[in-house]
């Protein structure tokens, strides 16, 4: 896809709300739109929607309020099954297959979609590979796998099919310090030559200026603003200034390049 | 005269009689298996049928089994003959196990597994085939071999109703207060549950994950 001949958003919420049987608002009129190649952190604590609007977004829930377009389209027009296939979907317990070879988890989707076997093949390994993973490892069952090199696979098996979309989870969010901060890095080396429209959940403020291209603040199923980084740093909302003092003073009105 | 004496005597009757058994036991296992499988995916589905179909099984299994065999005795074709009788009834006191473990089984599969299977667009067929049931299977398996046991022990009591099997000769012992011809129907039977539960036991674990 050509960003310069399309400039439609990627993704594009209006006015979505999400409520419970029990009358619960998890989301209220919420309207964003994320251009594509984009990555549009969604910043917040726990509780306040981030997920549920990644959900909104395969459709793994159905908003009771509002529309959810994807490529221009309206996703109740989308077939759900071809919708979830566009979009790869990343989440913190990564959720591999426990009964299947790392290959076969990440050539799952490509299989039912009924490519070549030796074309599955080539691309399991050359993810791997893009995943900074040996290629032998293809053989083995996720348990005999790290937590990092797990999630690792998991963003293999999300890229399986080269959907345009990245929705994430909190991937880092249960690794290590250190494997986390390489596991950014990579990251961002990844999304520099793919180019994918990202979609990232976390409630790591770090986390959130180091990747993002932009900081959505969600509170309480309610969006509180959203900025790039540098507007960020430099944006008086409290919440936001509560963010910056809650990790410390190097994000006190200060610029970011 | 001691048991071993009595089935070295009459091995032709003891294989027969044996192979009633088995045969009691294998075809009613192979319907609980056809009925209640398919019984405890739909109510993994619609949890709305959880309660009246698990309840309706758990009812069966408080009916004494003699008892069961006379609600059974009128009903048509299945009435006409004891061995279709027994299986019927057997086949119903199997569907408890088969039916809750397969239920269970689906429901324990790890919801991060299904959640990435739906998130990455699977369809219901392809994530009840290829995830939810391979992931199910030890604790389906598992459920077979609770009704298998159970089912041989049961299947003693169908010679009451004159279906054969290894009852014949616990029945017939009792009568003559003869307790190696007793043995001779007993010894047999726990040989088969525990042959049963060794090797379905062995199966489980080999497709129980992990």
């Amino acid at each position: 896809m050509n960003p310069v001949s399309d400039d439609r958003p990627a993704i594009e919420l209006g006015n979505v709300s999400y409520r419970l049987n029990s009358g619960n608002d998890i989301l209220v009129d919420l309207s964003l739109k994320i251009g594509r190649g984009e990555t549009l952190v969604l910043l917040g604590r726990s509780g306040s929607g981030k997920t549920t609007t990644l959900k909104l977004i395969n459709r793994l829930l159905k908003p009771t309020g509002g529309e959810i377009r994807v490529d221009g389209r309206s996703i109740s027009e989308w077939d759900v099954i071809r919708l979830r296939r566009s979009i790869g979907y990343v989440i913190q317990e990564v959720g591999l297959f426990p009964h299947f070879t790392i290959e076969r988890n990440i050539g799952l989707v490509p299989k039912i979609e009924n490519w070549p076997a030796s074309r599955i093949k080539e691309r399991v390994q050359e993810l791997l590979r893009l995943v900074g993973l040996d290629p032998q490892i293809a053989s083995r069952y996720p348990r005999e796998l790290s937590g990092g090199q797990r999630q690792r696979v998991g963003v293999a098996r999300a890229l399986a099919a080269d959907p345009p979309i990245l929705l994430m989870d909190e991937p880092f969010g249960a690794i290590d310090p250190l494997t986390r901060t390489e596991l950014q890095r990579e990251f961002l080396e990844l999304q520099k030559r793919l180019g994918k429209t990202v979609v990232f959940v976390t409630h790591d403020l770090r986390e959130a200026l180091l990747l993002g291209t932009r900081i959505a603040l969600m509170e309480a199923g309610r969006l509180i603003t959203i900025q790039t980084r540098a507007g960020f740093l430099a944006a008086s909302e409290p919440l936001v200034v509560a963010y910056r003092n809650a990790f410390g003073s190097q994000f006190e009105e200060r610029g970011h390049s | 005269m001691n048991v071993w004496q009595f089935m070295l005597q009459n091995h032709g009757e003891v294989v027969e009689l044996t192979l009633e058994h088995v045969w009691l036991v294998g075809v009613s296992i192979l319907l609980a298996v056809v009925v209640g499988i398919p019984l405890g995916i739909l109510i993994s589905r619609w949890p709305a049928l959880n309660k009246p179909v698990l309840g309706s099984a758990n009812i069966i299994q408080t009916i004494p089994s003699l008892a069961l065999f006379g609600f059974l005795l009128p009903a048509p074709w299945i009435g006409a003959r004891a061995d279709r009788l027994a299986i019927l009834a057997l086949t119903l006191y199997a569907l408890l196990p088969l039916i809750r473990n397969t239920y269970v089984g689906i429901r324990g599969v790890d919801p991060a597994v299904v959640e990435a299977g739906r998130g990455m667009g699977l369809t219901d067929r392809q994530l009840l085939l290829q995830v939810e049931l391979p992931l199910a299977m030890g604790v389906i398996v598992a459920g077979i071999r609770v009704a298998t046991v159970i089912s041989v022990g049961l299947a003693t009591i169908a010679a009451a109703i004159g279906a054969g099997g290894l009852g014949e000769y616990i029945f017939r012992g009792l009568a003559m207060v003869n307790n190696a011809v007793i043995l001779a129907g007993a010894i047999p039977a726990a040989a088969m549950a525990l042959l049963a539960d060794f090797s379905l036991g062995w199966l489980e674990r080999k497709l129980s994950p992990h």
